[in-house]
């Protein structure tokens, strides 16, 4: 009797909730519902190849994710878009292709590592590109902070703005001057192989993917960790909600954005050598477009939200992957940007609310 | 009447040279250059390349093909003293040509009246540019690189060609074969290797889509299935979600029409991992990245790809180009011949011989004179062989090739001859 009585006030409530929406969310709501009907249908019919592109897409979507969290790192704290994230991310990947030549400016410190190593010198020549990027790329940060950005900290928004679009020009022109004009190519240092060979041959995950959810899962944690567990992590927090009110207590405000510019840092350089290793080559350019869909990226999740960048990331790289195949390749930039405009029209604070990344990162 | 005329006007100007002198003292070498100008007839002549970017090292030997043909001359065509002026329409930002460049470059040679030849551009999407602004100046054109079919004839996108050409005057020329038969040695020779089923993709540039359009009509024909085709994004991270997608439709070959500098490596790497090795999957494409660069950003990947060019390779000219090439290596010992140079000697030589026959029958080098030269060229005698330009400016050369990369380089596969349509 009870039983039947709730199930009724919350089906009643269920119908106020509807009878309260709008007509516009109503019919957002019906289209995104229509859209995952459509999907699952697609997904019935042949479920290797939606649960391969699904793989695809979280693969594609956490390369992307991991470059959102450096921008929404940033805005979190000095609320700043630094658009030479997306270079810095670039000259991590030159970073890394450097490191497994084995030579820098003319100097051979040792043999090229490349598909012929052996395996352990292989992983030693992975670890070793992505420390050294990771090295790298925070110090550049952290250099294009202290030079570019703090200088200007009190001066109008848009001036920082121009100067972080001027930033990535120079990073972008860097690259051009280092590594040249054309696409080059990355070692294949990770195998190819499908790890389901042996069980079925209907899905395809290659190690490549699962080399880029073992590098990007412990950053993950690690990052949230430092943000929510340690003392450099709560000043973090604490200039993101009141700079004044934190150097009032004694936290070195200046420090405490370099961390934050640092650790953007060093998670734009691993994803760059991340890249470079997946994908196979990388370019002078990269920067920008996948700078423009991390950044997309941060605000469909809710830009200074931590956690909302790798929901957004992922939700990106799967309807990528979705409308390759069931679309067609030329209308993924529209699906995608129309995706966005749909969500900020309805969340203009994004998915999961622009809350201060340092806030403890997202959550309801 | 005539004299008395000329000493008036030199006494004028002798009177104001004085005068400018009197004044300022500087000037007076203006005033006297007037009087002696128009003894030696000069005209000039420019090319426009894409100089910065991955095909910078093959455009640069096209540069260095015009200055070794003007050169040979001593930069005479004939009575004609010749300037030459090498421009770039690449930017180093885009690392390929750009729109508002190769604009730029058009129009402002349009406006100089100096200017009686232009030697290019490379890409076909640049000359859909160039080719209209050009037209309305009257300069004449002569490409070596452009193999869109839609410049000079129909079957490319409606309205080709005659949009190119506002003043209803052709005034565009290209001396390698345009890509229908291109697309027409392509499908021969895909249909020599067995292939029966076939997926498209292009680059989404006016070379590609035309390119990918000319393959689909020749695969059809040739009784080649197509099973799909697909505009790809030359800025995105991987195709990986594309190449999952194919590899369903299990083609016997993927064809790409588009250059190198739209990601074209980065589709070989993924078609490979995506399980469609170059053995069981042949991979085609068209001249677009038939350079380093492909081979250079695809590594392991590129190895067993096909590849045609619209022309012949240096080592399979005729005896006049053999002549050529050692030519250019003796004046160019540190540059590598790329298969396109030679036909960048040919365009600059059959237009300056277009300027010398335009200067012995009008006794002046005008812009309508080189183009009425030009365009008339039947049994041209040059590097390539014995060629004509049709009424459309199209060569009737009919000799392609295809090259095939093996151990990292470019090999001569074999010569494909196409029918004339």
């Amino acid at each position: 009797m009870t039983t039947t009585q709730e199930a009724k006030s919350r089906g009643a409530a269920l119908l106020d909730g509807i009878k309260a929406s709008s007509w516009s969310s109503r019919l957002a709501v019906a289209i995104v519902a229509a859209l995952v009907v459509l999907l699952l249908i697609q997904a019935v019919q042949d479920p290797g190849q939606f649960v391969s592109q699904l793989l695809i897409g979280i693969t594609n979507g956490a390369i992307i994710a991991l470059i959102a969290l450096g921008y929404t790192l940033v805005y979190g704290i000095v609320e700043l878009i630094n658009f030479a994230h997306g270079d810095n991310f670039m000259i991590g990947s030159f970073v890394g292709v450097t490191v497994l030549s084995g030579t820098f400016l003319g100097l051979g410190f040792f043999a090229p590592i490349d598909a012929g190593s052996g395996a352990g010198i292989k992983i030693v020549g992975v670890i070793l590109a992505l420390i050294v990027a990771m090295i790298a790329c925070g110090l550049i940060n952290v250099g294009i902070e202290r030079i570019a950005y703090k200088p200007l900290r009190n001066s109008p928004r848009l001036a920082v703005l121009i100067t972080a679009i001027g930033m990535s020009f120079i990073l972008q022109n860097l690259g051009l001057v280092w590594k040249g004009p054309s696409q080059i190519s990355f070692p294949g240092l990770i195998s190819d192989a499908n790890i389901f060979a042996g069980i079925t041959d209907a899905v395809a995950y290659r190690w490549k993917d699962l080399f880029v959810i073992l590098v990007t899962v412990p950053l993950l944690i690690g990052l949230s960790y430092f943000i929510r567990g340690t003392r450099q992590g709560k000043a973090m927090r604490a200039v993101a909600q009141d700079k004044e009110a934190a150097a009032m207590m004694g936290i070195n405000v200046n420090r405490t954005i370099s961390v934050a510019f640092l650790l953007g840092g060093i998670l734009a350089g691993a994803s760059g050598v991340m890249f470079g290793l997946f994908n196979g080559t990388t370019v002078f350019d990269l920067g920008f477009r996948q700078g423009l869909y991390a950044f997309t990226a941060a605000v469909l999740g809710g830009i200074g939200n931590l956690t909302g960048a790798v929901v957004g990331g992922i939700l990106i790289g799967i309807i990528g992957a979705m409308n390759d195949q069931y679309i067609g390749v030329r209308w993924t930039d529209v699906v995608i940007f129309t995706v966005l405009i749909l969500v900020l029209v309805f969340r203009p604070r994004g998915l999961l609310g622009d809350r201060s990344a340092v806030q403890g990162g997202g959550g309801e | 009447m005539g004299r008395r005329r000329v000493g008036t006007i030199m006494a004028l100007g002798v009177a104001a040279a004085l005068f400018v002198a009197g004044c300022g003292g500087e000037g007076g070498e203006q005033g006297s250059g007037g009087g002696g100008g128009g003894d030696d007839p000069t005209a000039t002549i420019v090319s426009d390349l894409p100089l910065q970017g991955s095909s910078r090292a093959r455009q640069e030997t096209i540069a260095n093909a015009v200055t070794l043909a003007l050169e040979e001359r001593d930069y005479m065509a004939g009575d004609v003293q010749i300037e030459y002026v090498s421009q770039d329409d690449a930017t180093a930002q885009a690392g390929k040509w750009d729109e508002a460049r190769c604009a730029e470059n058009a129009q402002s040679a349009a406006q100089d009246e100096e200017i009686v030849g232009w030697i290019g551009p490379y890409n076909s999407g640049c000359a859909a540019i160039q080719i209209p602004i050009l037209n309305e100046a009257g300069l004449a054109m002569v490409s070596h690189g452009n193999t869109a079919v839609g410049l000079t004839k129909p079957g490319g996108e409606p309205g080709e060609p005659e949009r190119y050409y506002p003043t209803g005057e052709r005034n565009y020329t290209r001396v390698i074969a345009a890509d229908d038969k291109q697309a027409r040695a392509g499908a021969t020779w895909m249909s020599d290797l067995g292939v029966q089923s076939v997926y498209i993709l292009d680059d989404q540039e006016t070379f590609g889509v035309g390119m990918a359009d000319q393959i689909q009509q020749s695969a059809e024909a040739t009784g080649i299935q197509v099973l799909g085709r697909e505009g790809i994004d030359g800025n995105a991270a991987n195709y990986r979600s594309l190449m999952a997608q194919i590899a369903q439709l299990n083609p016997d070959a993927i064809y790409f029409a588009g250059i190198t500098q739209n990601n074209a490596g980065q589709i070989v790497i993924d078609k490979v991992g995506a399980g469609m090795s170059n053995e069981d999957v042949l991979f085609m494409g068209s001249e677009g990245i038939l350079e380093e660069a492909f081979i250079e950003a695809a590594g392991d990947a590129a190895e067993g790809s096909y590849i045609t060019f619209s022309g012949l390779p240096a080592s399979e000219l005729p005896g006049t180009g053999q002549e050529f090439v050692e030519r250019y290596q003796e004046r160019f010992p540190d540059s590598e011949l790329d298969p396109l140079t030679a036909y960048g000697y040919e365009a600059a030589n059959v237009l300056l011989d277009a300027i010398e026959n335009a200067y012995n029958a009008d006794g002046e080098v005008t812009r309508e004179g080189v183009l009425r030269e030009l365009t008339a060229t039947r049994d041209y005698d040059g590097v390539l062989g014995t060629w004509s330009f049709d009424e459309n400016g199209d060569t009737t050369l009919t000799e392609l090739s295809g090259q095939r990369v093996r151990n990292g380089e470019f090999e001569l596969d074999r010569v494909i001859t196409v029918e004339e349509t």
